[in-house]
């Protein structure tokens, strides 16, 4: 069998079901819901049979280049595949699981308002889940990436009009957004380390890895870290695992597959992607085993407390990930694997469940009373002490909001005193100064010169984070974001080798997305007030304007349906080494747009909806 | 101290506004806004959309769509709008609401979170709910929160003291936590400042979270609710909320000002005084409009089918009054044209606890209300309970966990793959037969005067056993024509996967299968002594009847008979003949209902379909293992010729009454005192679920999560909800339950004077009181506090 073609039917599938699932109609219940078990059924079929050929001639990784998108002198990003025996490992439970989860939905969504929107996501998910467990480089994964957080997104806010489920998807894609600049900053380094776009398989060559590591250890470490970061972000591991019990507000069956088993192993699978570039630096190792070790244990005791099923199989799920890491730092590549496949059944299975734990549980207390209290003393003691600690999820929560926005927030708020006409002025002159100066380069001094890219993208970071701060207009906010990137762009076009192609490539898709959503919520203006002071739930009359503001949304935050996703890559790989700085901060302001982007839409669409003549569900439910 | 007082009392009136759901495991129907039935039914609903934000109707809208579909005729919608003078037709049509409706409780709080500038319920109720769950749970967390049997605040206190971290940020609201002197009083002097104001401050703090506040003020109120004992007082909840406010505050603010402080506009909560907004009146006049469409061809049809008198029936089954059961005695009074049937609320009066074998707790089987003084023990061979490991908090440890997720966790890709693709019956699944094992032996007869140490009498004496058979006999007017066989069937439901499966079982045992009720009562009428007995109060059972104690299955259609070794051998022919026509019945009874499933084709073969209908029972995805009592709107007390043959469409609860036996009304006056709040209260919830969902029902069932085993939430840190999943309500009609009686208006009347609580449903509306005079032949409505005569729509104008 001809592995490219097992690939494509693998990918194509979901591609081919979720552009037929948003094309029928939302009544036909039975046609959306077999178009995605049949899909999850011939993925499930392919990765058998593929897995059977696979082992009998050999069993060695495969790795083929799909296309080049954007080629230059000594850049090149392109699509690119791998297929071995991880691949197939999470290939098979993706497959086995979606095909379950899907039948089993098809029953239990019966009725539900959002039927034809879950199964389009869910088939939105599974492109990006496909797409990363068969990339075959880093740019490739970063794509699969983007559409795991977007459509995680779109889930855990799947009751739309509820408060909680919206405030929890965005404090969910907060943390994944953290986990992407793990994966902006790795490319990078990465770049930089082969001097060229590498493939996971160049990358674990052993023999010019460790010429390279011998010269850059300490990069080496870096990208390791950053691996780390982007894997414990979607891992839920220390310090980020408060997310993961908060994301279970969409259908259970939504929530079991995909905060159970397959959204949350990814982090594990990126290790195991990435294990033989990092498997020869011992501090990285001992790290990791250090993190996971302690992630096993806070988690496990947090979870101890929890009074409700899910939080407490969430975290004990996140107990067995943070195992898992250290078997991946021991390199015990089946053990992990198998772990994640028993972790990832039991959790699933354990969540579709747990309404039944209200029977089960009071028709065994009708013959066991449960016990009051722990009988060893020792341990009632260390509990007792700790008890409120774990109530809190060790502060977890409550911390890393105050460590990451809190901040953010003050520096945003201290702006209040600029108001937005002086700042559109300041960026029209910024910008003004920034042309002239770049086309008239040559009179400017090489100390200025060098320091101009991280002028303009400090400049942009405060852009972004006012947009985030942003808490009236929107449209001031959505100009924000767009400033932003206009102004990174502007930066590194003073940095060596920039090609003026690369700001088309970049801003191309920012500025379309910005100029059709400006004009759509000044269209929307005349008849509904709309503010970023509050969750509007417009939505509910307005679904389709909620839509394309969501498209809007996601452009502008370089999403991979623009060109401007490879232009994030493209103006990156313009960073120098030395300027750790610049390429922070250009990072973080792609984050915080992200977020900026989301909120809007969040607001102005999710939530209760301000208008009360139907049913509103109650803020705190 | 006056100043306590009238604290006291702000908490009392709030207390009586919430929720009043008891924890899953005793999950009872009840009327949802209770609070209002002091008021007239439409000054009740508008009042409570006003105060609280509830749509208590169908939106215009709706009602618009019903007219133009033919659920609301012209003609009962010209006579509701004659009943009135505000308002013309007109505008029942063209009227335009207003799409953004004040709210009064909870406006207070919202002028001061604006002033405030951040959201302090969204900084506060995580963490209350979190440490009022963990204190509540009742056996979910595997380390339970360190009570040592102290009360809420003590044991809080305590925990407080001696932990690492503190359940507060900042230092004062600590210090004021710690000292058991500072009280409610003082936290709200430093919140809002103003005496005045209190009473604002708390409706609107509680109302942000109904469920919660709910759930403690029924716990605080009645403790056994709980099986692992918690002492928790409404006022300790509110205080603790009071604190982390402050702590709150003082953390985002530094330095505030109380609410009352900030010339915020205060409110007074007179639901009496109300005025109704035009829209609202509209929607008055559309329900009248839209129950009368349905009334009208109830009564039509009772009307022209007259009652005929009954042959003497060769077998009588007595069913419980739930409108699960009408079609069922349908089916089967067709199939077998001289079969008889009864209905009566299914505990058949007997009033007692139950203990199952090896069972450490005590079950009430009987109305919720009652408080029992007797017990039935279960004496059988210890049953084996199937373990489900998937359940077994070992998984969730680290090492052990650990062995097990590599190992067990593998295995359960099989039982997933099983559950979903071959659903069967499994370890998880409800099912009505685990309530008592049907080879026990029951404690029905008091022998040697056996009192349990805490005073209740095993078993029943033979004077209470007559009694008891008696009273029912008279009251369902079962009084001589006794058929060789008569069935004592009770019901229950058999669900998976589903936390509000106590809200399947009958109403009238607390939310169980009726299974120990009907073996009770069958044991006793059989007894020769309960016989002989019964003879001197001139109920003469012949010596060859023989009571049959069954329990249908309302989910399964399936009927499970006991103590079948006892059916005398001339009868064993009877009983077979009638067994295969039970069957066949409930065949009929799952095609039936399989229609308004709509997963299911009902074109096929009956056996078929039922398996189908069977197989829901034991899906893990199936969030409608039945229907449950969607579509209620009627209850009819009459005799059975009154309403047999009638399609009811499953809608109707029926409870067999004999208007000639009770010339005084003394029996209708019982029955009506448990008919009402029972089938009032089911049907109402229904009603509010139905029309507010998301604030009066539990929302979608799918995200639910369980709370503490104590009630369900959306995610994990949500409030928790009360009434009724969508999944429950979706296709209901939202139709008050109109009463019919067939008996004279006059003893009618005196029947229902006799106690002022059931009164209140008729006089107010909340329940429509309908009866057939039998000998006049006409019906009468209570209307306004007296009957008038029913004006019939000439009968063409009828649909159906």
């Amino acid at each position: 069998m001809n592995t490219t073609y097992f690939v494509h039917g693998f990918l194509g599938l979901p591609i081919l079901g979720f552009l037929i699932s948003l094309l029928l109609s939302s009544k036909k219940e039975g046609a959306l819901s077999v178009l995605s078990y049949s899909t999850a059924f011939l993925q499930l079929l392919f990765v058998v049979v593929f897995t059977g050929f696979w082992l009998l001639h050999g069993a060695e990784p495969v790795q083929f280049k799909e296309i080049s998108v954007y080629r230059s002198a000594n850049y090149d990003f392109f699509i690119d595949f791998l297929v071995d025996k991880l691949t197939l490992t999470f290939a098979f439970l993706g497959a086995s699981l979606t095909f379950l989860i899907t039948i089993y939905s098809r029953y239990y969504l019966h009725r539900e308002s959002g039927f034809k929107r879950f199964f389009n996501t869910i088939l939105f998910f599974n492109i990006g889940y496909s797409i990363i467990i068969f990339s075959g480089n880093m740019e490739t994964l970063f794509i699969g990436w983007e559409i795991l957080g977007v459509s995680s997104f779109l889930l855990i806010a799947f009751y739309r009009e509820r408060l909680l489920p919206v405030k929890n998807a965005l404090k969910v894609f907060s943390v994944y957004r953290i986990g992407d600049i793990g994966i902006i900053l790795a490319m990078w380094l990465l770049h930089h380390f082969w001097h060229e776009n590498v493939t996971f398989l160049e990358m674990n060559r052993t023999a010019p890895l460790h010429a390279h590591l011998a010269q850059n250890s300490g990069v080496g470490l870096l990208i390791a870290t950053l691996f780390y970061i982007s894997a414990a972000a979607k891992s839920a591991q220390l310090p980020f695992s408060s997310w993961l019990p908060r994301a279970m507000e969409g259908p259970t069956p939504s929530s079991a597959i995909f905060y159970g088993s397959m959204s949350v192993h990814i982090g594990a699978f990126l290790l195991l992607r990435t294990l033989h570039f990092w498997e020869n630096q011992l501090y990285f190792k001992f790290g990791l085993v250090f993190a996971g070790l302690l992630t096993a244990v806070i988690a496990t005791v947090i979870s101890r407390v929890q009074s409700t099923v899910k939080s407490q199989i969430a975290y004990a799920s996140v107990a067995q990930i943070g195992l898992i890491f250290i078997e991946i730092a021991f390199g015990w590549e089946n053990i992990a694997l198998l772990h994640i496949l028993g972790n990832a059944f039991l959790r699933t299975y354990q969540l579709l469940i747990s309404p039944s734990i209200v029977s089960y549980k009071i028709r065994e207390q009708l013959y066991e009373m449960p016990d009051e209290v722990l009988k060893s003393s020792w341990l009632k003691g260390w509990m007792d002490r700790y008890y409120v600690l774990s109530l809190k999820e060790w502060n977890l929560d409550n911390g890393l909001y105050s460590v990451l926005w809190n901040p953010l927030k003050k520096i945003g708020r201290g702006w209040k005193v600029l108001n937005f006409r002086f700042v559109f002025w300041l960026m029209a002159l910024i910008l003004g100064i920034g042309l002239l100066l770049r086309f008239n380069e040559a009179i400017l001094a090489p100390m200025v010169r060098e320091r101009l890219p991280f002028f303009f993208a400090f400049w942009g970071f405060l852009m972004a984070v006012k947009a985030f701060t942003e808490r009236d207009s929107v449209r001031k906010s959505l100009t924000l974001i767009m400033f932003n990137h206009v102004s990174i762009s502007l930066g590194l076009s003073f940095n060596a080798h920039f090609d003026n192609g690369h700001h088309i490539w970049y801003l191309s898709g920012i500025i379309l997305a910005w100029a059709i959503g400006y004009l759509l919520l000044t269209h929307m203006r005349k008849t509904e007030w709309i503010s970023l002071d509050n969750f509007y739930g417009h939505i509910y009359e307005y679904p389709k304007t909620g839509f394309v503001l969501l498209l809007v949304c996601l452009g502008l935050s370089g999403f991979p349906i623009t060109p401007s996703f490879v232009g994030e890559d493209l103006i990156f790989s313009h960073i120098e080494l030395n300027q750790i700085g610049l390429a922070f901060f250009t990072a973080f302001s792609l984050v915080i747009n992200g977020l900026a982007t989301m909120r809007i839409y969040a607001r102005v669409f999710l939530g209760p909806h301000i208008k009360n003549y139907h049913q509103i569900a109650k803020r705190s439910s | 101290m006056h100043k306590k007082h009238q604290l006291e009392d702000s908490l009392h009136v709030l207390a009586h506004y919430l929720p009043s759901q008891a924890p899953l495991k005793d999950f009872i129907h009840h009327n949802t806004l209770h609070a209002f039935q002091t008021l007239p039914f439409h000054k009740g609903l508008h009042a409570a959309q006003q105060f609280f934000g509830f749509q208590t109707y169908l939106s215009l809208e709706a009602y618009r769509d019903l007219y133009t579909q033919g659920a609301i005729s012209a003609a009962s919608l010209d006579r509701a709008v004659a009943e009135q003078k505000e308002l013309s037709k007109d505008q029942l049509f063209q009227f335009e609401p207003e799409t953004e409706i004040p709210t009064v409780v909870g406006s207070y709080r919202l002028q001061w979170k604006k002033k405030l500038g951040f959201d302090l319920d969204a900084r506060v109720h995580p963490l209350l709910f979190r440490i009022v769950n963990s204190f509540l749970d009742q056996g979910i967390a595997i380390w339970r929160f360190p009570t040592n049997g102290l009360p809420f605040l003590a044991a809080l206190r305590q925990v407080e003291s001696e932990n690492t971290a503190s359940l507060f940020s900042g230092e004062r609201a600590r210090s004021c936590f710690l000292n058991p002197g500072f009280t409610l009083q003082d936290a709200l002097d430093l919140l809002v400042g103003d005496q005045r104001a209190f009473e604002n401050y708390l409706f609107d703090q509680q109302f942000a979270h109904p469920g919660y506040s709910g759930m403690i003020s029924q716990i605080a109120n009645r403790p056994d609710l709980l099986v692992l004992k918690r002492e928790i007082a409404f006022a300790d909840f509110v205080l603790l909320e009071c604190l982390l406010e402050i702590d709150a505050l003082d953390q985002h603010h530094g330095s505030w000002i109380p609410a009352a402080k900030l010339g915020l506009e205060t409110y007074q909560f007179e639901p009496k005084q109300i005025r109704s907004t035009t829209a609202q009146m509209l929607k008055s006049i559309w329900q009248d409009a839209y129950e009368w469409t349905y009334y009208d061809q109830v009564l039509a049809s009772l009307q022209q089918k007259g009652s005929h008198e009954q042959p003497k029936p060769s077998s009588i089954g007595i069913f419980c009054i739930d409108d699960r059961e009408c079609s069922i005695r349908r089916h089967i009074e067709q199939l077998h044209p001289s079969f008889l049937s009864f209905g009566t609320p299914g505990h058949f009066n007997i009033e007692t606890y139950f203990q199952a074998q090896g069972s450490l707790q005590r079950t009430k089987i009987c109305p919720a209300p009652v408080q029992p003084t007797h017990l039935i023990v279960e004496h059988s061979v210890a049953q084996n309970k199937l373990k489900e490991w998937h359940f077994d908090t070992r998984t969730h440890g680290l090492l052990l966990g650990w062995v097990l997720t590599h190992t067990y966790g593998l295995w359960s890709a099989f039982k997933l793959a099983l559950g979903i693709l071959w659903p069967s019956r499994n370890t998880m699944a409800v099912s009505s037969q685990q309530h008592m094992n049907p080879l026990s032996t029951l404690s029905v007869e008091n022998l040697n005067a056996q009192v349990t140490s805490d005073g209740l009498q095993i078993g029943f004496t033979i004077a209470e056993m007559t009694a008891l058979v008696g009273d029912l006999f008279r009251s369902i007017g079962l009084q001589d024509n006794f058929a060789p066989l008569i069935y004592i069937v009770s019901h229950g439901s058999s669900s998976a996967n589903n936390t509000h499966y106590a809200g399947y079982d009958c109403g009238a045992c607390s939310g169980r299968p009726g299974s120990v009720n009907a073996r009770a009562f069958a044991l006793m009428a059989n007894h020769a002594a309960v016989r002989k007995a019964l003879r001197a109060i001139a109920i003469d059972i012949p010596d060859q009847t023989h009571f049959v104690p069954v329990m249908q299955d309302t989910a399964k259609d399936e009927f499970v008979y006991y103590d079948l070794q006892q059916i005398p051998a001339h009868l064993a022919g009877l009983f077979e003949s009638d067994r295969l026509i039970f069957a066949q019945a409930s065949e009929l009874n799952a095609v039936e209902r399989s229609k308004k499933f709509m997963t299911i084709n009902s074109q096929g073969k009956p056996h078929q379909i039922h398996q189908k209908v069977q197989l829901r029972t034991v899906s893990l995805f199936e969030p409608r293992p039945e229907l449950n009592h969607a579509t209620n709107a009627l209850c009819i007390v009459g005799r059975r010729q009154f309403s047999r043959d009638v399609f009811l469409d499953r809608r109707a609860f029926l409870n067999s009454y004999d208007y000639r036996i009770d010339p005084t009304g003394e029996l209708l006056s019982g029955i009506l005192n448990a008919v009402a709040p029972v089938c009032g209260g089911i049907n109402l919830e229904y009603y509010f679920s139905r029309v507010d969902n998301e604030q009066l029902g539990a929302g979608s069932k799918l995200p639910h999560n369980v709370m503490g085993l104590l009630g369900v939430a959306n995610g994990v840190d949500g409030d928790l909800r009360t009434g009724l999943p969508s999944q429950m309500i979706e296709i209901h009609d939202p139709y008050r339950l109109m009463l019919v009686i067939e008996q004279k208006a006059k003893v009618v009347f005196d029947a229902i004077s006799r106690q002022p609580s059931t009164y209140e449903w008729f006089a107010n509306e909340w329940v429509r009181l309908v009866c057939f005079d039998p000998e006049e032949k006409h019906f009468f409505v209570f209307q306004k506090g007296q009957f008038l005569p029913y004006g019939m729509v000439e009968p063409s104008k009828l649909a159906s």
